[in-house]
């Protein structure tokens, strides 16, 4: 391993941010809180031209929300003294939260934003300021989006390596969205997903509660559904459900491996109305291929726990090319556990931090400290 | 005769966005200027606070109160309240959360 980089995994909580730092992913030191009292529902690590920035959506129950940015890997953070995402005097809407911020894999200066109530924001300026996405702003479905148990949001964005005009949006309850012009329109693209909860019509155009949605390295996608598992291979034009060999279709979060392609990890959950893990037992799902066959890896991972993995309380690293990717978990009640072998084993890493609500980790250049 | 400028208090949680300061002196506003108006005046150097107390559309925080000589503004006119010459205006973060 280079001595000139450094793992950093990045973990928001309900009441602040902290920051796990490792020079070989198995021995971690942690630094915070930064934002005590302060939710941190959103993180990106962007490591895009050499930079080791993290950004952090950051919600004051009574400041408000806010992104915090770090130029030196998470260990100093500002914010800027204008409101980095704010919607436009003529939506009469206020922000929320911050739910997804995610650098777009085309352009090393954008950066895009989910946020609540229901919308996108894109930045030009590597993250500091962003600006409303009229084009999903205005599509005429929104006023029927209606919002999850935990808020209605824009809480997945995925972009597609080579393809700037291409992006997928997830949104509970909403349902997958497509653009094919860089967010200037939007159509729904939920064929094959199933709303079970919905009375008369169980497959929709929209309305669907998509969990999440993981791009393979090939473009192979992955959706955790509200009941329901699924992949695409046509970019999200269409989805099958791949819940069978799963014990239980019910969870919030999906991953894909960053190099491997068919390589899946989802973390189940024992149903919509018994938030734990399977059988108590906190475990990963892993599929090698696309979601065909599945086998439980647990090992390190508690049992007797009756916690949960939250949506993007789940990432992996990219790794070096010639070690194993790197797999995260944190659990509402507080602990994070990592895997250097790609989910065969875990280790916890930290514990005793207030509920997880998102994991990020990456490999970053190494600062020196004063 | 000119008007006494009004004391806008900061809680201790937002004095650091303030350059450590706990209050500012805020001159220049007329007789009938309103909460909304002083703060507009009180944060053209300080835009930071904005983003704190009040959200995009100018309306106050949820759960963050204005006291005007000691009356609850958010119960009141909101950010239409009038602030008299010379007022003692706080802003508090209110006794909420978990």
């Amino acid at each position: 391993m280079s001595g000139s980089t450094e793992s950093i995994v990045a973990i928001g909580t309900r009441k602040g941010l902290w920051i796990a730092r490792s020079d070989d992913r198995r021995t971690w030191s942690v630094e915070g809180p930064h934002f005590l009292m302060s939710e941190v529902a959103s993180v990106a690590i962007d490591t895009r031209a050499g930079r080791s920035t993290v950004l952090a959506g950051v919600k004051s129950w009574h400041w408000g929300p806010t992104v915090q940015t770090s130029d030196d890997g998470g260990r100093t953070f500002t914010e800027s003294a204008d409101r980095a995402v704010a919607f436009p005097s003529d939506t009469e809407t206020a922000l929320e939260r911050i739910w997804q911020l995610t650098p777009d894999p085309n352009d090393d200066d954008v950066v895009w934003a989910g946020v609540e109530p229901h919308a996108l924001f894109r930045s030009a300026d590597g993250g500091r300021h962003y600006d409303l996405v009229r084009g999903l702003w205005n599509h005429p479905h929104r006023p029927r989006w209606e919002p999850g148990f935990g808020g209605g949001a824009v809480h997945t964005i995925v972009a597609e390596p080579g393809h700037p005009e291409a992006l997928l949006v997830a949104m509970s309850a909403g349902g997958v969205y497509r653009s094919s012009d860089s967010g200037a329109s939007w159509s729904a693209s939920n064929p094959g997903i199933r709303a079970y909860f919905l009375p008369d019509d169980e497959y929709p155009e929209f309305g669907q509660c998509v969990h999440k949605v993981a791009r393979g390295v090939d473009g192979e996608l992955f959706a955790q559904n509200h009941k329901g598992v699924y992949r695409s291979g046509d970019r999200g034009q269409s989805w099958q459900s791949i819940a069978d060999g799963l014990p239980t279709d019910f969870g919030f979060t999906i991953l894909a491996h960053p190099r491997r392609p068919g390589v899946v990890w989802n973390v189940p959950v024992a149903d919509d109305g018994e938030r734990i893990p399977p059988d108590a037992h906190l475990q990963v799902q892993r599929s090698d291929d696309s979601g065909r066959s599945w086998r439980m890896q647990a090992d390190g991972l508690p049992t007797d726990s009756f916690t949960c993995v939250l949506r993007d309380a789940a990432c992996t690293d990219a790794g070096d090319d010639d070690e194993p990717v790197g797999v995260y978990l944190g659990t509402r009640n507080g602990d994070v556990f990592a895997s250097v072998d790609e989910g065969e084993s875990f280790e916890r890493i930290v514990t005793q931090l207030p509920d997880v609500l998102v994991v990020r980790a990456a490999r970053v250049p190494c600062r020196e400290t004063a | 005769m000119p008007l006494t400028p009004v004391r806008l208090i900061l809680p201790g949680m937002l004095r650091d966005l303030a350059g450590g300061v706990s209050e500012i002196e805020v001159d220049g506003g007329g007789e009938s200027q309103t909460v909304r108006e002083l703060l507009d005046r009180a944060f053209s150097e300080h835009r930071i606070l904005d983003g704190k107390v009040r959200d995009e559309r100018g309306e106050i925080r949820r759960h963050v109160k204005v006291f005007v000589n000691g009356e609850d503004a958010t119960r009141s006119g909101g950010v239409e309240t009038v602030v008299p010459s010379g007022a003692r205006v706080h802003i508090v973060n209110a006794v909420s959360g978990g």
